[in-house]
């Protein structure tokens, strides 16, 4: 029988530089989970196909379960829990509790994850387009509407307080 | 289901990635973006005694013209392929092919080169790389050599790149300008692996097309030159008789699989639509430029 072999990595995971021995087998969500109990991202198939698993490394929203820890070494990961700390998608996630944009809840960090990503380009988008973006996120209660709906209101409304007067700053 | 036990080696430069080729063989495998082989570990329908990471190999990434062809990197990521300024500029096929390359995360991670040594039937780039006559340059501790696409792809999964080898680049003539292209896939849901799909491209006066270059994929164990259906189509004004002369040329030059995505005479048919619909799309688009 093979021995289980391991490597220490050093990353940062949501702002904290950590360093960890990992099994050079084990993917990145299991990192994350198991060792760091992290458990926003989640697992649902373990192969590429579903989504649920989506974390951020070096700015780009990727699988988390086609990614191997060992990877991770030298890069900077983000989970839904760093995501929401930083108060990068309150409005969106407003817009999902508001419209019921999820029932289980068990996609919705990865739903979160990507549509920051389309929400980080800054332009308005046609619902197609939101809709091909998020292709690769399963959603197997909602039917995905409220989840559109959701993201593209957050996109006018980001879009909307971008072109508005901004107050004048200062003592004036 | 978790990964099977392997060793793992950050390759610290492409001969050092050739000679862990070289000791290893077959039990090793290039880790790329692993997109395709992260998953099989996982179902462990792959069991490598080696992974070799070439991640860091960061000039193995980029799209450049040189003058003469578009060089593309084996590690250069879907989403850069979909940002390359070089290849909007010189390779329209791959532009419009590209934003079928699965979802986002999958094409911020996954590369150009993995998709190709991989050579899966559905895969888009493999289907280009034929449709363009790209090259493919492999190397090895034995030294480096050139493969054309039309003899790289061998069959399912199976590619001219020997064991010992690594797909360094690819090498890709530029469109001219008085060529069009068009690329239409279909799957049951955007990103989604193909059922069928089809690279073309040709030359467009007066409604004659010309230089005519039809591949398919998907439906078939490798990316397919169609060579019945583009002399078919050769010098002819395209209209219903040529489209129906293509079509029926078609059926000697295709042998879809027989699988769980369909039968193949319901292959064929999606193939021969988006055949009509490819050159359709190219007559007009030499019309409006």
């Amino acid at each position: 029988m093979k021995t289980e072999e391991t490597q220490e990595i050093t990353c940062k995971v949501n702002g904290e530089r950590i360093t960890r021995l990992v099994p050079v087998r084990q993917h990145l969500v299991d990192f994350l989970r198991m060792d760091l109990q992290l458990t926003g991202s989640h697992i649902g198939c373990e192969h590429g196909v579903c989504g649920a698993c989506s974390v951020r490394v070096d700015g780009k929203v990727v699988r988390g379960c086609l990614m191997l820890a060992v990877q991770a070494d030298g890069q900077n990961i983000v989970t839904i829990e760093g995501l929401t700390d930083s108060g990068e998608v309150a409005d969106l996630q407003a817009e999902f509790v508001e419209r019921n944009a999820l029932q289980c809840g068990y996609c919705t960090p990865g739903q979160l994850m990507t549509a920051a990503e389309l929400l980080a380009e800054g332009e308005i988008s046609t619902r197609e387009e939101i809709r091909t973006f998020m292709s690769g996120n399963y959603c197997r209660c909602t039917g995905y509407h409220a989840i559109v709906d959701a993201i593209e209101t957050t996109m006018k409304r980001r879009e909307e307080a971008s072109r508005a007067p901004r107050p004048a700053k200062g003592k004036a | 289901m978790k990964a099977p036990k392997f060793s793992y080696v950050r390759a610290e430069s492409v001969e050092h990635a050739c000679k862990l080729l070289a000791e290893h063989g077959d039990e090793a495998r290039i880790l790329a973006g692993g997109q395709s082989l992260i998953p099989t570990l996982n179902m462990r329908l792959s069991r490598p005694a080696l992974l070799i990471d070439i991640n860091r190999l960061e000039h193995l990434a980029g799209a450049i013209f040189n003058g003469k062809e578009v060089r593309v990197g084996t590690l250069t990521r879907h989403a850069d392929v979909m940002l390359s300024h070089m290849v909007a500029k010189y390779l329209p096929l791959v532009a419009e092919a590209i934003p079928h390359v699965a979802h986002v995360a999958v094409r911020n991670r996954g590369t150009f080169g993995g998709s190709v040594a991989l050579a899966d039937p559905a895969a888009e780039m493999p289907a280009c790389l034929l449709a363009l006559g790209g090259r493919l340059v492999l190397q090895s501790v034995r030294g480096t050599r050139e493969v054309a696409a039309e003899d790289y792809f061998h069959g399912l999964y199976q590619t001219a790149r020997a064991p010992d080898e690594m797909l360094i680049e690819a090498l890709i003539p530029p469109q001219t300008s008085d060529e069009r292209s068009s690329f239409k896939e279909l799957s049951r849901r955007h990103g989604d692996f193909a059922v069928a799909g089809v690279a073309a491209r040709a030359r467009v006066k007066s409604g004659t097309i010309s230089n005519v270059r039809l591949v398919y994929f998907g439906s078939e164990v490798k990316p397919t030159l169609a060579k019945t259906a583009m002399a078919a189509a050769e010098g002819k004004i395209w209209n219903d008789a040529t489209a129906e002369a293509v079509s029926t040329a078609l059926a000697s030059d295709l042998d879809p699989m027989d699988n769980l995505l369909g039968k193949p005479a319901t292959k064929l048919h999606w193939q021969r639509v988006l055949t009509q619909r490819a050159l359709d799309d190219i007559t007009s688009k030499a019309k409006a430029a």
